[in-house]
């Protein structure tokens, strides 16, 4: 399993890397150029571009970020492995359902 | 750091006395213009000392037995130089980090072997002594990986040098996992899968943090470091296959 999760830990960093850039130079963009709220959601409503962007780096992070706090746990703590596992599981849910939510309220 | 002071003055030498639970007492030995550490711990138990456990055999950095932390340092201790470690006419000799102590400056180096079995350390020969001997040439590029990590002693100094094991003890470590690179390069090596897979499993390569200090380390310049990192992009490319005769 360790493979596996080595592997999407670094294919999902290979993903975000550009997705992240982007979307702080778009936050930058939307801040500078004084956007309102109403006029950002009138750009992304119904834009299956910006969905499909912040679908994947929401996928992306879900992956990533729970397999990250893993290592953190299991090198800097004495919990449990099966814990560890169990609390990175929900924690990946978490962030799915919560950015899943976010996207869908913009789109 | 300063040079150590002439003939007639003394060094003034801390060294580890118990096991797990035990203090550093001091020796003050005659410095002279040549000696090594491990000079110094042996005028210790022959002229102050004689019940002082330390272990050693070559004396000239073959063996890979006398290894020892020098001034917080690991260290082959016979091929340490005391001009180059002495800090201002102070020496500090304490086992190995990692490892259970057992009495004074020897430690048990089980834990450290076994973690070579767990990095799928033993050769499987694919042959048996009525085939002929596999033909490898010396410059294919498989052979060259294997070869850099070929020439380990199983010291334990990278295994004492590296942080990730001292939070971790689960942790393979660096020895082990330049064991399993030179393994999985082998194509003799009937199971380099196997061994490829162990190598990645809990605690394996992917725990490393690539800092390096195993390579610093090692007094043979072997580079452990560069080993795992090879392990880690075998993950995407696959065992290298065998080179074309
Ligand atoms: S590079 Fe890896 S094995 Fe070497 S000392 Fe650092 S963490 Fe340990
Ligand atoms: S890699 Fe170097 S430091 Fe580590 S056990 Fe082998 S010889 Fe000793
Ligand atoms: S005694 Fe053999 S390497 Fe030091």
């Amino acid at each position: 399993m360790n493979r596996y999760l080595f592997i999407a830990q670094r294919l999902s960093a290979m993903i975000l890397a550009p997705l992240v850039i982007i979307h702080l130079g778009l936050i930058l963009y939307a801040v500078s150029d004084g956007l309102s709220g109403a006029e950002i959601l009138s750009r992304t409503h119904g834009s299956w571009a910006w969905a499909s962007f912040y679908f994947a780096f929401v996928l992306s992070v879900a992956v990533h970020a729970p397999i990250g706090i893993r290592n953190i746990l299991k090198e800097w703590t004495s919990m449990n492995q099966a814990i560890i596992n169990g609390f990175c599981l929900l924690f990946g849910l978490m962030l799915l359902l919560l950015g899943i939510r976010a996207v869908t309220s913009v789109v | 750091m300063t040079e150590p002071k002439t003939k007639d003055s003394h060094l003034s030498v801390n060294v580890w006395r118990g096991g797990n639970e035990g203090e550093l007492v001091n020796y003050q030995v005659p410095a002279r213009e040549n000696q090594t550490v491990l000079d110094v711990i042996t005028e210790i138990q022959r002229f102050q000392q004689p019940d002082l456990a330390y272990r050693f055999a070559c004396r000239v950095g073959v063996c890979g037995s006398c290894a020892m932390t020098v001034n917080g340092l690991p260290r082959w201790t016979c091929r340490t130089h005391i001009k180059k470690v002495v800090d201002n006419g102070q020496l500090t000799v304490e086992p190995l980090r990692n490892l259970p102590r057992i009495k004074d400056l020897v430690c048990d180096l089980e834990p450290f072997i076994d973690t070579w079995k767990k990095a799928g350390a033993p050769f499987s020969g694919s042959r048996t002594r009525y085939d002929p001997p596999a033909n490898i040439k010396p410059d294919s590029p498989l052979r060259q990986a294997a070869d850099a990590g070929l020439q380990c002693i199983n010291c334990a100094v990278c295994y004492s040098a590296c942080d990730v094991v001292h939070w971790n003890r689960d942790y393979v470590g660096p020895a082990a996992l330049n064991r399993a690179w030179t393994l999985v390069n082998d194509v003799r090596h009937a199971k380099r899968q196997e061994t490829f897979e162990k190598a990645f499993s809990e605690n394996g390569c992917q725990s490393c943090h690539s800092h390096g200090n195993c390579t610093r380390h090692c007094p043979i310049q072997l580079n452990p470091s560069e080993s795992i990192t090879g392990l880690k992009k075998m993950v995407f490319k696959g065992l290298p296959k065998e080179d074309k005769k």
